[in-house]
């Protein structure tokens, strides 16, 4: 279907069936309850699963398949969102023009970037994204103010001119963003018993955006270009001795990804029309990087469960706290419950880094191939205990 | 006029001379082999041929065109292929991938923006790419990943690979260095019935006497980054000044 072959087709389809069921998948605990607090389901959060997951296919391009690993990508999602920014300023509310506008630039900036830093390989060439990362950010912080506004960040006014829209909505406020009129933040909340279900216009942009985001990545996969990248970062030497150019297959690769980014902080702006210099700092760079490792670099699906993984721990982990630990641990004595929150205190709330280093450490130890290897040594095991099920059945006849 | 000329090559690193003069025609359709002791300037030479290095002095032509400047792939694509003393393949890819790439660079060149179609369904590359390993005896390791491959066999898909671009000039760098002596018989009969069968030019660098002789129909000894002689096989076993720049004055 689609010209891809049945297992990518099935891939497809279990990422479009995540997405557009995301409100019920990510919703399974009844309002009210204790285990609420761990729903992810709620506009906000969606959109940065789905949003994040774009960034982490198009980083996957550039590391997973040539394995030049990039410390810089965020500043094309910074680029992205000023981008989009400005163009609901100038232009309008509407979201399209915004997007294609963050995608070129971003491209462009890219093109650039990659340019110079592809001169250099391995750690050399982090360190030059890096630079050039931080650089950005530094700029956006100070030097361009007139353009990204410093450290208040880039915000809609009343008085922006706004084209071919509205400056001001007739009771005096900012406009909000829409897709011809079908605006962003739109919710529908669907009650079915003690659960509360929301399908937000917003999110369903992005999810869908995802889907197309992630056909393309399989196709750049499963590409002569994408086997070509896998060349590059198999054996460099060959390849140029092969009579093949590696310097415009990176740069490609390179420039590609940073579309990915810029087509995410467009949708970032998209649905919360402001950006800031703090979207580019070097450790919005290393979150793709954990998140495209965490889930298996150089597979299809890893960086998109690596992104969720990582935003969901972010969101939800973030927001225990001791009250709710204790709230779980009542059941136990009195000192031994004060006992065991004391030990489970530092991995909670402002501690969830703290629970995701560990997590990481532990992935990169033993599951060097993300939660995709993961997911396949399960797979495997299942299969493996099936098939000693079958064999077993079929010898006891004959004994 | 040979297919390769190499005219008053000299190439300096620092405080060593590592080739000074050298003078190389290599003639169509032959097996040409470069022999010489340790720090003769022989692989310096090869990666000269081939743009990794750019010499000093002198000029080497291919077919008429001067190679020097361009850059390896662009030589390859001239016609020049090369294999490896430890053989470069893409360990990461399968035996079919592996020989798949050549076969792109062969009809798409240098390089070729194709990022929507599927590789899979080019008919064409992976008939070319199948028939090659079948020729090389490898057809049913074709699912494989190249790195978990015996050394022969990675060899055997080098040459393959290479062979599959179709080259004029075939450059082989000690190409059954570290091999089992059953391997490297292997590995002659193969270059033997390449030579034989193809309108191909090889040229090779070797150390392993036995393989020199049971392959080449010319040889050019190289000793101090200078040729000593070019001869045909017969006449350099018997030469002395060859023993002696292998065995040292006393012999």
């Amino acid at each position: 279907m689609f010209g891809l072959e049945k297992r990518d087709t099935t891939l497809l389809l279990i990422v479009a069936i995540l997405t557009l069921f995301a409100p019920f998948i990510l919703n399974p605990f009844p309002t009210g309850s204790g285990l609420a607090q761990f729903n992810a389901g709620y506009p906000d959060l969606m959109q940065r699963f789905v949003i994040f997951g774009i960034f982490a296919i198009g980083f996957n391009i550039l590391f997973g398949l040539t394995g030049y690993l990039s410390f810089g990508h965020a500043a094309f999602l910074g680029v992205g969102s000023y981008s989009a920014v400005w163009m609901f300023k100038l232009l309008s509310m509407n979201v399209l023009p915004a997007i294609l506008l963050s995608v070129i630039i971003s491209g462009l900036f890219a093109l650039v970037i990659g340019y110079i830093s592809l001169r250099r390989s391995g750690i050399y060439f982090s360190i030059l994204t890096l630079a050039f990362a931080q650089m950005s950010f530094s700029l956006a912080y100070s030097v361009l103010t007139p353009i990204t506004n410093g450290e208040t960040g880039l915000q809609l006014t009343l008085d922006d001119p706004r084209i071919l829209g509205a400056s001001a909505t007739a009771d005096g406020s900012i406009p909000v963003t829409n897709l011809f009129g079908l605006e962003m933040r739109s919710t529908y909340q669907m009650a079915v018993g003690a659960w509360d279900f929301q399908f937000n216009i917003g999110y369903y942009l992005c999810a869908l955006i995802l889907l197309a985001a992630f056909y393309l990545s399989i196709r750049i996969f499963r590409s002569p270009f994408g086997m070509m990248l896998r060349a590059v970062k198999s054996n460099q030497q060959r390849m140029n001795y092969t009579g093949l150019n590696s310097k415009p297959y990176t740069l490609a690769a390179f420039v590609i990804s940073g579309m990915y980014a810029g087509l995410a902080g467009g949708l970032m702006a998209s649905m919360d029309p402001l950006a800031g210099a703090e979207r580019m700092q070097w450790t919005a760079s290393g979150e793709v990087v954990l998140m495209t490792i965490l889930g298996g670099a150089g597979t299809l699906i890893g960086p998109v469960l690596g992104a969720g993984f990582i935003k969901y721990f972010e969101n939800i982990f973030s927001k225990i706290n001791d009250n709710v630990l204790h709230g779980w641990f009542s059941f136990l004595p009195d000192g031994l419950e004060d006992f065991v929150v004391f030990i489970v205190h530092p991995f909670i709330g402002k501690g969830w880094h703290l629970t995701l280093g560990i997590l990481f450490m532990l992935v990169v130890i033993y599951l060097p191939g993300g939660l995709v290897e993961g997911g396949q040594r399960i797979h495997g095991w299942i299969r493996g205990n099936k098939r000693g099920d079958a064999s077993q059945s079929k010898t006891n006849p004959a004994e | 006029m040979g297919i390769l000329e190499v005219k008053n090559v000299g190439k300096r690193f620092g405080g060593l001379q590592a080739l000074s003069d050298v003078n190389l025609s290599v003639k169509e359709n032959s097996v040409h082999a470069i022999i010489g002791p340790n720090g003769a300037g022989k692989s310096t030479l090869l990666n000269c041929l081939v743009g990794k290095l750019i010499p000093d002095s002198g000029s080497v032509m291919f077919d008429g065109q001067s190679v020097l400047g361009r850059a390896p792939y662009e030589i390859n694509q001239m016609g020049i292929s090369r294999v490896f003393q430890t053989p470069e393949i893409f360990g990461d890819l399968t035996v079919l991938e592996n020989m798949m790439i050549p076969c792109l660079a062969k009809r798409d060149g240098a390089f070729e923006l194709n990022a929507i179609g599927s590789v899979m369904s080019q008919r064409d590359i992976l008939d070319k790419a199948e028939a090659m390993l079948e020729e090389m005896n490898m057809l049913e390791k074709r699912h494989m990943h190249a790195a978990a491959m015996s050394r022969g066999d990675k060899r055997r898909l080098e040459i393959g690979m290479c062979l599959s671009q179709e080259p004029r000039l075939l450059l082989l760098d000690e190409p059954t260095a570290g091999m089992a002596r059953a391997d490297t018989n292997n590995t002659i009969d193969l270059l033997k019935q390449i030579s034989d069968e193809r309108d191909i030019t090889i040229a090779i660098i070797e150390h392993d006497m036995h393989v020199v002789f049971s392959l080449a129909n010319r040889i050019t000894v190289l000793a101090q980054g200078t040729p000593l002689v070019e001869d045909d096989p017969q006449n350099i076993r018997g030469n002395p000044k060859v023993r002696e720049a292998y065995l040292g004055e006393s012999a």
